[in-house]
């Protein structure tokens, strides 16, 4: 009896979830609602919340709410505060997404809704989550330090220093892929250009009014802000449309990429307190609050999905992306479903603020899923919109052309029936000159929100408003996250340096600063600038890599924690962490040496890199490359590209040999050999069972 | 009555957890709560103002050799 109704009420949610999925995913011919995913996702969170994150807790952890986490043991507040759980999920959501589940998704819909929707789910469920959670954890157990100090640690010097060195690779292409997204989504947009720019010196009001004329007060100067902001994007559409300004505030891709760059550089030299603080209240508040909208959006419109549920792009030939749904689909969805980077904020600064061990289970499997879901709700916006929309906005310009009618024309021939004058249409709705291959995600995204949004909330009218909208809440959380990222490059550089010359460690002093500075934004300035230049619309060379860089460091994380459970002597659990450790392994090694040496140009880069060498070598220049200096540049490009691929695969096939070596020295090990901050010396014995 | 004021409670509760939610998302702790803290631990310590504190968790959050404000993907 007591096991009915203890286990009864998640019964139902299973059997309402399997239903939903059903219907999402058997094709009757008719489009499906979109409330049916949401449906399907919202059970399957809440069963694996009940169910698998407790046996994690419960089983595998063994989480203990009567031993004291670091916040209460270190108290001093500031860094370590016990906090209420539900406060602290804010701040590690907040802190976890960003742009990443909103653009994956968006470039995975060309393969349709569903493969993109059961890999989020999986994923989620099964490694994205469970990375979160376990790194949250082992990070907990240890006074909250780092990932990079924990695998020293726990696995030794070397693999900490390895993955030192892979976090700032990754770190680089995450920034190169984040700018390239903002290029592409201001390109020839002085309406979007104008409003993005006006964020600097609102930004900057803001600094001044919390540094000098009311200080810490951040709700009124947020206030302030944003009304400041609305103004931006409603002045913006007189801009764009003024003779004079109008083209002053349009910019070519490669322009707008030098801007980016010397902002870049700039911004993250200033004091915080002017730029990047105040930009960061807008972009997290503006954040949180468009998820919110978007969810109540969703939910009041209850639009169709006009994208099929599978299209015949599975097969590798999609024009948004190049190569197969397996490994290629899984790398493109790398947010929402596994995020490497999240073991770098769950061994930051949550772990110290948990109050007690166990909160780590709501605020870390919790806070996943919540990402998982804003990664549903960017699918579903990427798929209500005319599929020959999408496909206009996101194949590259060397297929359609540059007029509506040659786009339409490639697009419907690609098998998605759209018009000339859908395609003009669907640009004067939302206020841009033009909708044909506005690749990135980004502007896609924008539409699909524009078309949800305005929907409930002010109709056809509004469309152009929260499609401008949409565009400056991505471009402004994207451009703190390439000034915040800057800085730490910077700061890694000169710790790195600093190893061979001491004195150049003093980030208070001018000339260290400004060169490590330099090293950094000219590192993802280069990648930045090759993907603007890119033959396929860098999108498709860039995303890859950044997923499977962004994969592989999850792939890293989690064998850390697949030693730490050995050497808890929890062995017989660490499937747990295995089997995503394994996919994410097999996943992201196939696509790195499909990337290097597949004999497709659109997918591998040396064989791309090939094709313009043969062609240089006839003394023949191939498009978009205008000369043979612009050819060489292609193959250099493409090489560097492979040899990035290369390092990838060898950073994690290194940290999988030293994490099985750490497994079978912890197996063989008679006891406890987990380094936890508050163990008795001599180790903790094993609990028993 | 007895209901209402409980009403009241409950609406003051949720709008501090949201303000303080608010807060730590943008890396600014619970002032109070560092206040209270000195006070019992550290009595013969002054602890900072609230302006000190909000420029302390400034620089904590991207200040100089710290990487906590990096935003992720």
């Amino acid at each position: 009896m007591g096991a009915i109704s203890k286990h009864g009420p998640w019964a139902l949610v299973g059997a309402l979830g399997a239903a939903a999925l059903s219907i999402v995913a058997i094709e009757r011919g008719e489009a499906v609602n979109a409330l049916w995913l949401v449906v399907a996702a919202v059970c399957t969170y809440l069963i694996a919340y009940r169910y698998y994150s407790l046996f994690i807790a419960e089983k595998v952890m063994r989480l203990d709410p009567a031993r004291e986490t670091p916040a209460v043991r270190h108290n001093d507040g500031l860094d370590y505060v016990p906090t209420n759980k539900t406060v602290l999920f804010g701040h590690h959501f907040a802190a976890i997404a960003g742009a990443g589940p909103l653009v994956g998704p968006v470039l995975a819909a060309q393969m349709g809704y569903l493969p993109g929707m059961l890999w989020i789910l999986a994923g989620v469920v099964l490694a994205g989550a469970v990375q979160d959670f376990m790194v949250l954890f082992v990070s907990m157990r240890r006074d909250g330090r780092s990932l990079g100090e924990l695998i020293r640690s726990e696995l030794g010097t070397i693999p900490g220093i390895i993955a030192l060195v892979g976090t700032f690779l990754i770190m680089v292409i995450l920034l190169a892929v984040l700018a390239l997204i903002v290029v592409k989504a201001l390109a020839e947009s002085p309406w979007g250009t104008f409003t993005v720019m006006m964020t600097i010196p609102i930004a900057m009001l803001m600094g001044v009014y919390t540094r000098y004329i009311r200080p810490g007060k951040i709700g009124e100067v947020s206030i302030i802000g944003f009304v400041l902001l609305m103004a931006a994007i409603l002045y913006g559409q007189n801009v764009a449309a003024s003779p004079v300004w109008g083209p002053a505030f349009t910019f070519t891709g490669t322009q707008l990429c030098w801007l980016l760059i010397g902002y870049g550089f700039v911004a993250s030299i200033l004091p915080v307190w002017l730029l990047l603080a105040p930009r960061d209240y807008l972009s997290t508040f503006l954040k949180i609050g468009t998820i919110v909208g978007l969810a109540l959006g969703i939910a009041v419109v209850a639009p169709h999905m006009q994208m099929p549920a599978m299209t015949k792009f599975v097969d590798g030939t999609g024009p948004v992306w190049s190569g197969q749904l397996f490994p290629f689909l899984f790398i493109t969805i790398a947010c929402g479903a596994v995020s490497g980077f999240h073991a770098l904020i769950s061994s930051g600064t949550t772990p110290k603020l948990i109050a007690n061990e166990s909160d780590a289970r709501f605020v870390g499997y919790g806070g996943m899923l919540m990402e998982s879901f804003v990664a549903i709700m960017a699918l579903i916006s990427a798929c209500v919109i005319d599929p020959g929309v999408y496909f206009t906005m996101n194949t590259p310009a060397a297929i359609l052309g540059t007029t509506p009618e040659s786009a339409a024309a490639a697009v419907t021939k690609l098998g998605f029936p759209v018009s000339p004058e859908t395609i003009t249409q669907t640009a004067q709705d939302v206020g841009e000159h033009t909708i044909i291959s506005r690749a990135g995600g980004a502007p896609t995204l924008a539409v699909g929100m524009a078309h949800i949004i305005s929907s409930a909330v002010g109709g056809k009218a509004m469309m152009a408003f929260w499609y401008h909208f949409a565009i400056l809440f991505e471009a402004l959380f994207i451009l703190t996250a390439v000034d915040a990222g800057t800085r730490a490059c910077r700061f890694m550089v000169q710790d790195l340096i600093g190893l061979a010359v001491p004195a150049f460690k003093e980030t208070t002093s001018w000339v260290p600063s400004i060169v490590a500075t330099a090293i950094a934004v000219g590192a993802w300035g280069y990648f930045l600038y090759q993907g603007v230049t890119d033959p396929l619309g860098g999108i498709n060379t860039l995303w890859p890599l950044f997923g499977i860089s962004n994969q592989m460091l999850a792939a890293v994380a989690l064998t850390l924690c697949t030693v730490v459970i050995f050497k808890m002597k929890r062995e017989r659990y660490a499937f747990v962490t295995i089997v995503p450790t394994l996919w994410l392994c097999i996943c992201t090694l196939t696509a790195g040496w499909q990337k290097i040496f597949s004999a497709d140009p659109r997918i591998g880069f040396l064989a791309h890199a090939d094709r313009y060498a043969a062609a240089a070598a006839e003394g023949k220049v191939l498009p978009p490359a205008k000369n043979a200096d612009q050819m060489a540049q292609i193959i250099f490009n493409d090489r560097i590209d492979a040899a990035l691929a290369v390092v990838f695969i060898g950073l994690v096939l290194a940290i999988g040999a030293f994490g099985v070596l750490s497994c079978i020295r912890a197996l063989r090990a008679v006891g406890w050999t987990a380094r936890e901050s508050d163990a008795p010396a001599g180790g903790r014995p094993v609990p028993a069972e | 009555m007895g209901a209402s004021q409980n009403l009241m409670e409950r609406w003051k509760t949720l709008q501090k957890c949201v303000c303080d939610g608010a807060r730590l998302m943008v890396g600014q702790g619970d002032y109070a709560a560092y206040a209270e803290h000195i006070r019992r631990t550290h009595p013969d310590q002054r602890p900072m103002s609230e302006v000190e504190f909000f420029r302390n968790r400034e620089n904590a959050r991207f200040g100089v050799g710290n990487t906590s404000g990096f935003r992720c993907c």
